[in-house]
């Protein structure tokens, strides 16, 4: 078994192995190299089993050969059915959208779909899964744009969908406990009516499983008011490979009893457990909710307005975010949404969030004086009217939506220093030229994430191959994020590297051996093919 | 054309408020609870700035009855393009039963005061829903009114209207000075920009009381009770189609 597996992990084409990990070569046998040779042979008759859309060979961002998992059997699916009646899936018109994902760049073929209810249907499949060597991909909301939410070949998903209830909610702490299923938006609701909010908000919300968003440990709008999900979720109940149901579901704001397990589960994509069930920190609902809607004619003064808008705007500041001029367009062209002021180079959403509106109002009055009168910016407008605030915000969060009428896209999720980040679309409008048909950059910018998005009318290898590795050596030189928080999941396992030494990387294996020793919980996700 | 627009703004229940009954059922609950302009209001505005735009009119006065928030909404309007607002001031018990006729008769003794040519005003408040002032305040002056206007044109001193109505579309001419109510489709109001925001915080409100224009408010209505509709039951999915026939004799439909 061992060294069957130690070539079937290895990547497609054999040059590849020497240009990610030159230093590797030195320890190659003549006995691996005839491994590497026979396997690539082995692996191009194997590549047909593997419909990832847009791959080929040499491609880091491909899918690997298919592990010697099972297949599902008859006996299987008989204990499936009486685990899980009229739970368990292989309608294979039902299972086409659970097998390709949001962006549908990525296609897998899982032939069952299962819909445990509780953490112990999870439980039992897991134990059953983990005997019978069979692959697992756990899928929430399946909106994860790295590949990670869907199968790669046959893997059994096992998807949160019915998994939907609230356990409690305590309107003192504002600590709600709910199952991995819930959707986001439907935990907004539950909460406002409570006079409470989500910490996080994110473009999916609709769509999106509590569950996901805190296996890929999702950043979001609202980041940089209420902080990350490692600091609002209190605990966890998690289901491990084999099985066992580790429940660390503490409902307390304070408690260092022993290691936080719980950091683990956090951002791990479904690799070393399943989560089950979320107790998450959520803040009041603020009363006074403001949204400025601003233009700039330079980066540099859109960065000087944030100073600015720190300074002034401080403890009320709940969202700041930019998009440029080329999703402007493209919101105008695919969306009809329109622009509220005059055309810019730069558009900034700027949220308020306070417990008084006359006090948030004069604030925000001073603050844009102060922007215009300097004429940091250029035109703007302001709403304090829930409906005008949700057309404002719909120009940001639809970009994404607007960018695939555009054919295909290449996406690139980067942390860099702030000053940096308009740096990074420049060079790479000037580094394609024309071989990219749009070249945008929005994003997070108070929190330093740029979503760097690069269309072509269809998927281009060429363009690739210009794209990759060049914007993951750039943002490496200025010691930025390859993934800032959309994970690693498929497309940028191979990556890590850019972004984490070899020293962590290989922790990170030891503790998926032990966690996960089959490696039977979402395989070919998050963690490289080599590690070394 | 030095043709004076006088348009009414009125504050409502933000659209995207979920509204909730008084535990005493008098009314709803409106303390704490965001307000904005009535968009069909915003509609009105927007029509009458663009009237101005296009040199049709010279001046745009925004009009509003209430207590003193109400100033919020005409600097909006102020913000949107108005050149001048005016609030008459009405509040407390008075402003609790404010309705369609109050407000048209006001209406009615402001056309006369500042002299105007036109009147625009939404073709209803989304709070109550009346559909009335328009066709009041028309009355009550004898001006000739077009109401659910979905476009409006000014040709010499007449005015040509588009109306939506149930059958389709009806276009009519009406002599100036007249009233006119906006409907959905009229227009796309403007966002207020930065600098029309600065601007309009030095545009002039001026403050008048009901008694000074010799309306009297009080109402003649009495609301008795104030309910929620009925609460909206959830469907049922089942299984099979045999599970849906005997559901449906269950519930009597078959």
């Amino acid at each position: 078994m061992g060294i069957f597996q130690r070539f079937a992990r290895l990547p497609l084409k054999s040059t590849y192995i020497w240009s990610l990990c030159p230093q590797y070569s030195t320890d190659l046998t003549a006995v691996d190299r005839a491994l590497i040779v026979r396997s690539s042979q082995l692996i191009q008759h194997r590549c047909v089993h593997s419909r990832v859309m847009g791959a080929s060979p040499g491609n880091p961002g491909a899918a690997p050969p298919r592990l010697p998992f099972s297949r599902v059997t008859r006996e299987d699916l008989a204990f499936f059915r009486t685990l899980l009646p009229g739970r368990t899936i292989t309608d294979p018109d039902l299972l086409k959208s659970s097998n390709v994902d949001w962006l549908k760049t990525v296609e897998g073929n899982s032939e069952v779909l299962l819909r445990p209810k509780t953490t112990e249907e999870v439980s039992q499949i897991l134990r059953h899964c983990n005997e019978r060597n069979l692959a697992v991909c756990p899928q929430g909301g399946n909106t994860g744009l790295v590949g990670g939410s869907v199968p790669v070949f046959d893997e059994i998903i096992l998807s949160t969908s019915l998994m939907n209830q609230v356990i409690t909610f305590d309107n003192i702490s504002g600590i709600l406990t709910c199952q991995a299923g819930c959707v986001l938006e439907n935990l907004s609701n539950y909460l406002e009516e409570r006079d409470f909010i989500m910490p996080l908000d994110l473009g999916a919300k609709g769509s999106c499983h509590i569950g996901g968003n805190v296996s890929t440990n999702a950043g979001g709008l609202r980041l940089l008011r209420y902080g990350s999900l490692r600091g609002t979720v209190l605990g966890l109940e998690v289901v491990l490979a084999d099985g066992r149901i580790l429940n660390c579901l503490a409902t307390l704001r304070k408690d260092n009893t022993g290691y936080d397990l719980k950091q683990l589960f956090i951002g791990s994509e479904g690799t070393l457990g399943v989560i089950t069930a979320v107790s998450i920190l959520c803040p009041r609902k603020p009363k006074a909710v403001n949204v400025a809607f601003l233009g700039c004619s330079s980066f540099q003064q859109l960065l000087e307005t944030f100073q600015c808008c720190r300074g002034m705007l401080g403890e009320i500041l709940s969202a700041f975010e930019f998009f440029d001029a080329s999703c402007m367009s493209l919101l105008e062209k695919h969306l009809k949404l329109t622009n509220p002021i005059t055309e810019s180079p730069f558009y900034i959403v700027i949220e308020t969030a306070g417990s008084n509106a006359t006090h948030d109002e004069e604030k925000l009055h001073k603050f844009l004086e102060e922007v215009m009168t300097s004429s940091l910016v250029t035109d703007g407008t302001v709403a304090t009217e829930a409906t005008k605030i949700k057309a404002l915000w719909s120009l940001r969060e639809r970009v994404t939506e607007a960018l695939t009428h555009e054919g295909y896209t290449y996406k690139y999720d980067i942390s860099l220093p702030v000053e940096k980040i308009y740096d990074l679309v420049q060079d790479m409008r000037g580094h394609l030229g024309d071989m990219a048909k749009n070249v945008v950059g929005y994003g997070h910018v108070g929190d330093g994430n740029l979503h760097l998005n690069i269309t072509s009318p269809s998927k281009d290898p060429a363009l690739l191959a210009a794209i990759e590795p060049y914007v993951y050596e750039w943002t490496s030189e200025w010691k930025g994020s390859i993934s800032a928080e959309h994970g690693l999941g498929l497309k940028k396992r191979n990556y890590i590297y850019y972004s984490k030494p070899s020293e962590a990387v290989a922790l990170m294996g030891s503790i998926k051996a032990m966690l996960d020793p089959k490696g039977i919980l979402n395989p070919y996700k998050t963690l490289p093919d080599n590690i070394h | 054309m030095s043709a004076r627009v006088l348009v009414g703004v009125k504050r409502v229940i933000d659209y995207a408020v979920k509204i909730r009954v008084k535990p005493d059922h008098t009314g709803v609950v409106t303390d704490g609870v965001k307000h904005s302009m009535n968009p069909f209001c915003e509609i009105a505005v927007e029509e009458a700035v663009k009237l101005k735009e296009k040199k049709l009119v010279k001046e745009v006065v925004a009009v509003s009855c209430g207590p003193q928030q109400v100033q919020e909404t005409i600097r909006t309007a102020l913000a949107m393009g108005a050149d001048r607002g005016i609030h008459v001031e009405v509040s407390g018990k008075d402003y609790e039963t404010l309705g369609p006729l109050q407000v048209s008769k006001i209406l009615a003794a402001l056309a006369k005061k500042e002299q105007a040519d036109l009147i625009i005003l939404g073709k209803q408040a989304i709070d109550d829903d009346c559909n009335q002032t328009g066709q009041m305040t028309a009355a009550l002056l004898d001006w000739p009114q077009g109401t659910f206007a979905s476009e409006v044109n000014i040709e010499a001193d007449k005015l040509k209207v588009v109306r939506e109505v149930d059958g389709g579309l009806e276009t009519i001419k009406i002599k100036l000075p007249a009233v006119v109510t906006a409907d959905l489709r009229l227009n796309t109001p403007r966002y207020a920009t930065l600098p029309n925001i600065m601007k309009a915080k030095k545009k002039k409100i001026a403050n008048v009381k009901p008694a000074d224009l010799g309306v009297d408010v009080s109402s003649r209505l009495e609301v008795l009770k104030v309910d929620e509709p009925p609460q909206r039951q959830g469907g049922v999915k089942v299984e099979t189609v045999n599970d849906l026939v005997r559901k449906l004799k269950e519930a009597g439909r078959i």
